[in-house]
């Protein structure tokens, strides 16, 4: 297993955010998760990008025991995060934002030549072909394709694990059949993917397997292909569906 | 700046090379209209202006006028390239002029009143500003306090300064000629020459080198032609500026000979390659831009924010030295008006009607230096038309106000166009 959580806890005070919270990815797969606003996807993203310490559990990579304690170490270990609000600057241009703090340089002097041919090639290799002119500012670029260029940026830098929060919630119907295509390419390429959505249509397009987090738990890990949209719909909304998900004798199985 | 057809290998042949050219003129047409309108409104409005003071004032167009714009422009000049770096990372500094008049008195002071060596006093001159810089930077910075109060409060405080500084208002005189020829000065003729070929060749290899770099690794370049013709613009435009300065300009030349490149055109034209250099070529620059455009991505991206800014003020303030140097060098004295009364204000004028935006995240210190240029013909020809101070302060203000007008316009123009 490429990442594995195992009992992960996060509390905010006397709020339990994350509770004993199991979840493994593979190199190749895409696992979407999915739960309700406060569930505590974006908790869970930011215990595994290093911007929250943990309170319990442990973070495995490669089946080794890490400890996160930054964005950095995250990095490190090849976790990339594409947060829902992009991070790029619309002044600078697209080779500008991929490189941003991590230029190449021959001692003083930028070498924009190797940072515009790597970038060129990290699109191609991507299969990317909207976006054109890669001196053009971020800011004149539509909203797919300053999704696609903050993709980019996290799969620049050798990673293993992309993790995507809401990378589709303000697209259009096409640019969101792009973004997804180009999620799927990620996972072919090897990489794991960690794709947070709302919107169950675009989990079942791409995702492997569903990750349903209910109040802070994990209610249920299902295979894309046995599951079905109303049980994913009935895990997120009360951490239970059928024989699945979280039993009755936790807080979680009122309904 | 340019558009993918121009990879296309025919570019050598005769029509693909002008069509190669064409697309380029297109492309660049195109990011003209979607509101990059870039340097095009100062070189338009130097045009105009020159076109307008030349018919109204023949003597504007005299070689020994065109010396005196540069006297005349260099401090605002020098204070609105550092202003350039605060503005890039969406900051202002109200407080640079007066912190020229600062350095200028401390300069005037070990120079004169102490009697120490010119390159002590100028050393110190712009140490001053590197420290005013370093409070103003860590004050913004640090305590988050918006800059606008922070230079505000400084812009009250080194007012202070100057008078306490000159001891209650008196004015030092500089008798120092090396000093003195700063503003003053003018080079020989064939150091003038050799300046001129030295830079149109350094352009020219970094230009071409360039090219053939971008030719070589097959990444979208523009075509040799519109590359030469840049190298062959500038060069003309420097040559004839070169040969009309070494031309004679004294009144009475059997009295007193006048020719040569004034070395104020040096000073400036250094400063520009350097803080153009650090802008555009280096990691520091770049983050520059990052910060002012979006500071929360610099951040995530492990961008050192709070050092970047810092060091933006410290170059702005260090600028308002050298800015400072230069007015008590032109005025061979310092008194509590130097840097003061509208000196802070021409600087953001010529940085913003050069292209910089207040908006953070654009700028250049071309900008400054067309800017500078905007404004101090404006006030040369006014002066020779012999239209008041008044008058002078109103149209410069009603020219600030066109160039803030097309900043905004072209963000409103660009959002149009997608842009955010």
């Amino acid at each position: 297993m490429l990442l594995e959580l195992t009992g992960l806890s996060k509390r905010f005070g006397p709020v339990e955010v994350l509770s004993d919270v199991d979840l493994s990815i593979d190199a190749g797969e895409v696992c979407a998760l999915v739960g309700d606003n406060g569930a505590g996807k974006s908790t869970l993203v930011k215990c595994v990008a290093g911007i929250h310490g943990i309170d319990g559990g442990a973070i495995s990579v490669d089946g080794e025991a890490r400890t996160i304690s930054g964005p950095r170490d995250a990095a490190a270990l090849g976790i990339e995060v594409v947060y829902q609000d992009l991070a790029l600057c619309d002044n600078l241009d697209v080779v500008e934002n991929l490189f941003l703090g991590r230029e190449k340089v021959h001692g003083l002097i930028l070498d924009e030549d190797s940072m515009e041919q790597l970038a060129a090639e990290t699109l191609s290799s991507l299969a990317v072909r909207t976006i054109r002119n890669l001196r053009q500012p971020v800011a004149s670029l539509s909203g797919g394709q300053r999704q696609t260029v903050a993709i980019a940026k996290a799969v620049l830098w050798n990673s293993r694990l992309v993790i995507l929060d809401e990378p589709t919630a303000a697209l259009g119907v096409a640019q969101t059949r792009q973004v997804l295509e180009l999620i799927r390419r990620l996972a072919d390429q090897g990489l794991a993917v960690l794709y947070i959505s709302h919107n169950l249509n675009d989990v079942f397009a791409v995702a492997d397997r569903i990750a349903a987090l209910y109040l802070g738990r994990m209610a249920a890990v299902l295979d894309a292909a046995d599951a079905t949209q109303s049980q994913v719909v009935e895990l997120i909304t009360s951490g239970r569906s059928g024989s699945l998900g979280l039993g009755a004798d936790t807080n979680g199985a009122r309904t | 700046m340019s558009t993918q057809v121009e990879t296309r290998p025919e570019a050598g042949t005769e029509p693909g090379a002008v069509r190669a050219v064409a697309d380029h003129l297109r492309g660049y047409w195109a990011e003209v209209r979607s509101g990059e309108v870039g340097a095009l409104p100062a070189v338009a409005g130097i045009i105009a202006l020159c076109v307008f003071f030349g018919i109204s004032q023949p003597v504007f167009l005299s070689v020994g006028n065109l010396a005196n714009l540069f006297g005349q422009g260099a401090a605002v000049a020098c204070i609105a390239m550092g202003l350039v770096f605060v503005l890039v990372i969406g900051e202002i500094d109200l407080s640079a002029g007066f912190a020229s008049g600062v350095c200028a008195a401390v300069m005037a002071v070990i120079l004169t009143n102490w009697g120490m060596p010119w390159p002590l006093a100028i050393g110190a001159a712009i140490a001053t500003g590197v420290v005013i810089g370093l409070l103003l930077g860590t004050l913004v910075v640090k305590l988050g306090i918006p800059s606008f109060v922070v230079t505000l409060a400084a812009f009250l405080a080194f007012q202070g300064i100057v008078l306490m500084i000159l001891e209650e208002g008196s004015n030092i005189t500089i008798h120092n000629e090396t000093v003195k020829a700063v503003a003053g000065g003018n080079l020989e003729r064939w150091q003038g020459w050799t300046l001129l070929v030295l830079t149109i060749a350094a352009y020219a290899a970094l230009q071409l080198n360039r090219w053939r770099r971008r030719v070589a690794r097959s990444l979208v370049h523009e075509p040799l032609a519109v590359v030469v013709a840049r190298i062959m613009a500038l060069g003309a435009l420097l040559t004839a500026t070169v040969f009309l300065l070494n031309l004679e300009r004294s009144a009475n030349p059997q009295i007193i000979s006048l020719t040569g490149v004034p070395v104020v055109v040096a000073l400036l034209g250094g400063f520009f390659a350097i803080w153009t250099f650090v802008l555009h070529r280096t990691r520091f620059g770049r983050h520059l831009y990052a910060v002012g455009g979006n500071a929360e991505a610099a951040v995530r991206a492990g961008v050192n924010v709070d050092r970047v800014r810092i060091a933006a003020f410290v170059i702005c303030s260090g600028m308002a030295a050298v800015g400072g140097i230069v007015a008590a060098s032109r005025a061979a004295s310092v008194d509590p008006n130097t840097g003061g009364s509208n000196v802070l204000l021409l600087s953001v004028g010529a940085a913003v009607i050069g292209g910089a935006s207040l908006f953070g995240g654009k700028g250049t210190v071309r900008a400054a230096l067309l800017g500078g240029a905007v404004v101090a013909i404006i006030n040369n020809g006014m002066g020779l038309m012999g239209l008041s101070a008044g008058v002078r302060f109103g149209v410069t203000g009603a020219v600030l106000l066109l160039a803030a007008g097309v900043d905004a316009m072209s963000r409103g123009r660009g959002k149009l166009f997608g842009r955010h």
